[in-house]
C-alpha cells in the first residue's frame, strides 16, 4: 500500500473491524447479498454528524477494542452502541463529533450495551469499489478484508460543511423489537405464533452478520413439506429444521428454502444489529 | 396453485406462482411493465420478491394478478450460453446408479436437453438450473464437501448448477468446467442470471 501523511493509520482491530457502506442492494437476482452496515441508522447517523453523504463508508466495529492513529486534521465521530471513546487516554464519549491531530490516537471501548460501533471520518473512507459498494461482506467474501493493524486507511475529501451540531442522542439498545406476519406465517401452527410473540429468545453466541440465531421454545410447523426457495430480505425471520428461528442480517443469503414466519420492521432490523449474545428479546406484532 | 400475492416486511411483496415457467414468464412481463412502483425483482424457485419503492394500490394489485406470463422468446431476459464441461466429477457414478442409466447415458441426459436459470443463490453467481425433464433428479450428498473446486459442475434435487468459486457444497459433482463462471471484471459479473438458457457440451475425453 502506498506511503501516505494523510488519512488514518489502524493501530488495533479489537474482535471485528470491517469496512461498511449502505451496501450494493438491487443485485440479489444475481445471487448477491445486500451487505451493507448492519446497524443502518447509526451509518447514517455516524456520516451526518461529520457532514459526510449518509452512505459514506465507515468502520463498523465488533464490541469495541478498535483502536486508530490520525496521520492529519481530520473530524471523526463514534456511533451506534452507546460507549466510551478515548482520544489520547480521555475519554469523550460517543455520538459526537471530535477533531484529530496529527498522532492524535482514538481508542473505541467495549460498548456495556449493544455490539456494534460506527466509526465515521469526515471525507469518507476511500477503498475499491466492489459492485458499487465498499462494504465487507461475510458470507460471499465480496468486497474488502477485514482490517488488519498497521493499516492505512485513505480518506475522501469533504463535499458537504460540518453540521450546526455536534452532538446527537444514542440509539438506546432496545429488547423489544417489531414484526409483522412473514409470508409463511400460516406454514407454521396458531400456538407458534403465538409462542413467537410471548417467549423470550435467548440470543446465541453463534451469530453474526448473515443472521443473529435464537435459543427458546421450537416453532411448530403446521405444513410439513419443503418450501420451494424463495427470496430472503434482511430482518427475516427463518425458522429453520431445529424449530428454532433466526434473525438475518445485511450478509443473509439471497433466497433460501425454510419458511419465513415474521419479518422486522425496517427500524427494528437495525436494533437487531446490537442485540448481544447472552441477553434476550422479545417480538411485539406491529400489525397484520 | 393459483397466483398469489403477499405481504413481506414493510416494502415489498412475495408474488406466488404456479411453477417455475409462470415464474420466469413474469419476470419478463415485469420488465416490460410499468410498475414503478416496484424497484427490485429477485425470482424463487416459484415466486418473485418485488420490492417496493410506494405502496401498491389494490387496483395495481389486480393487475399483478391478472398480468400475462410472457412466454416471448424474444424478450430475452438471460441470454443463452454454451458450457463446455468435462464429465469427470467424483460422484458421477454414483449418479448414474441413482438413475439407474450408465454413465454415458447420464452425460447425454445433461447434454441432451435445454437448461434454464430459475434463480440465483447460495453463493453469488450460482444459478439454479431447471431442465426440461427430471430424469437427473438426485438427492444431494449425506455429507456435504468442505471444499468444491470452482468450475464444478453439480446436481441436487431438480437442478443442476456450477459453483462460481471454491467452497463448502453438497451437490453431486459430476464434471467440471474451465469457463468462467463469476468474474467481477465482467459486465454483469454473473454468466448465468434467471433466465439464461444454457446447453451443456461434453468435452471429456475419449
Amino acid at each position: 500500500m502506498k506511503e501516505t501523511t494523510e488519512g488514518l493509520v489502524v493501530d488495533r482491530t479489537g474482535a471485528l473491524s470491517l469496512i461498511q457502506d449502505l451496501g450494493r442492494g438491487g443485485q440479489a437476482h444475481l445471487g448477491v447479498s445486500p451487505s451493507g452496515a448492519a446497524d443502518r441508522t447509526a451509518l447514517r447517523l455516524a456520516n451526518r454528524l461529520v457532514g459526510n453523504p449518509e452512505g459514506a463508508a465507515a468502520i463498523e466495529c465488533l464490541f469495541g477494542g478498535l483502536q486508530v492513529r490520525s496521520r492529519s486534521l481530520c473530524w471523526v465521530t463514534v456511533t451506534g452502541a452507546p460507549t466510551e471513546v478515548l482520544v489520547n487516554g480521555t475519554g469523550i464519549g460517543s455520538h459526537s463529533s471530535i477533531p484529530l491531530g496529527p498522532g492524535d490516537t482514538l481508542l473505541i471501548q467495549a460498548p456495556p450495551r449493544g455490539v456494534r460501533s460506527y466509526l465515521a471520518v469526515r471525507g469518507g473512507i476511500l477503498c475499491h469499489q466492489t459492485l458499487g459498494s465498499r462494504s465487507t461482506d461475510v458470507l460471499s467474501g465480496l468486497g474488502p478484508a477485514p482490517l488488519e493493524p498497521g493499516q492505512q486507511l485513505e480518506v475522501g475529501r469533504a463535499t458537504q460543511p460540518l453540521p450546526d451540531t455536534d452532538l446527537a442522542p444514542p440509539n438506546q439498545p432496545r429488547k423489544s423489537l417489531g414484526l409483522l406476519p412473514g409470508p409463511r406465517r400460516d406454514w407454521f401452527t396458531p400456538s407458534a405464533w403465538q409462542r413467537l410473540l410471548t417467549a423470550a429468545w435467548k440470543v446465541s453466541r453463534d451469530s453474526d452478520r448473515v443472521a443473529t440465531r435464537l435459543g427458546g421454545p421450537g416453532l411448530e410447523r403446521a405444513r410439513p413439506e419443503e418450501l420451494p426457495s424463495e427470496a430472503i430480505i434482511r430482518g427475516a425471520i427463518q425458522v429453520t429444521s431445529s424449530g428454532l428461528p433466526l434473525i438475518f442480517g445485511p450478509d443473509h443469503p439471497v433466497t433460501g428454502g425454510y419458511p419465513v414466519i415474521a419479518v422486522l420492521t425496517d427500524r427494528d432490523a437495525d436494533h437487531a444489529a446490537q442485540l448481544r449474545p447472552g441477553e434476550t428479546v422479545h417480538f411485539t406484532q406491529i400489525r397484520g | 396453485m393459483s397466483r398469489r400475492l403477499i405481504d413481506y416486511g414493510e416494502r415489498g411483496l412475495l408474488l406466488e406462482c404456479a411453477d417455475l415457467t409462470e415464474t420466469l414468464g413474469l419476470l419478463r412481463s415485469l420488465r416490460n411493465a410499468e410498475f414503478e412502483e416496484i424497484s427490485e425483482v429477485v425470482p424463487g424457485a416459484r415466486s418473485l420478491y418485488l420490492r417496493l419503492d410506494a405502496p401498491v394500490s389494490r387496483q395495481r394489485r389486480g393487475e399483478l394478478l391478472a398480468l400475462p406470463p410472457s412466454t416471448d422468446d424474444d424478450a430475452d431476459i438471460g441470454g443463452e450460453v454454451s458450457i463446455d464441461v468435462h464429465y469427470d466429477g467424483e460422484d458421477l457414478a454414483e449418479v448414474a446408479e441413482h438413475c439407474g442409466m450408465t454413465t454415458e447415458e447420464v452425460i447425454a441426459a445433461h447434454t441432451g436437453q435445454t437448461w434454464t436459470v430459475g434463480f440465483c443463490g447460495f453463493a453469488p453467481g450460482f444459478g439454479y438450473l431447471h431442465g426440461e425433464n427430471e430424469r437427473l433428479r438426485v438427492p444431494r450428498r449425506a455429507t456435504p464437501r468442505t471444499t468444491v473446486p470452482t468450475g464444478a459442475v453439480g446436481l441436487a434435487d431438480v437442478w443442476s448448477g456450477i459453483y462460481p468459486r471454491r467452497g463448502p457444497g453438497g451437490w453431486q459433482l459430476i464434471g467440471h468446467t474451465t469457463q468462467s463462471i463469476w468474474d467481477l471484471r465482467r459486465k454483469p459479473p454473473a454468466l448465468l442470471r434467471p433466465g439464461t438458457t444454457v446447453r451443456f457440451i461434453d468435452k471429456s475425453a475419449p
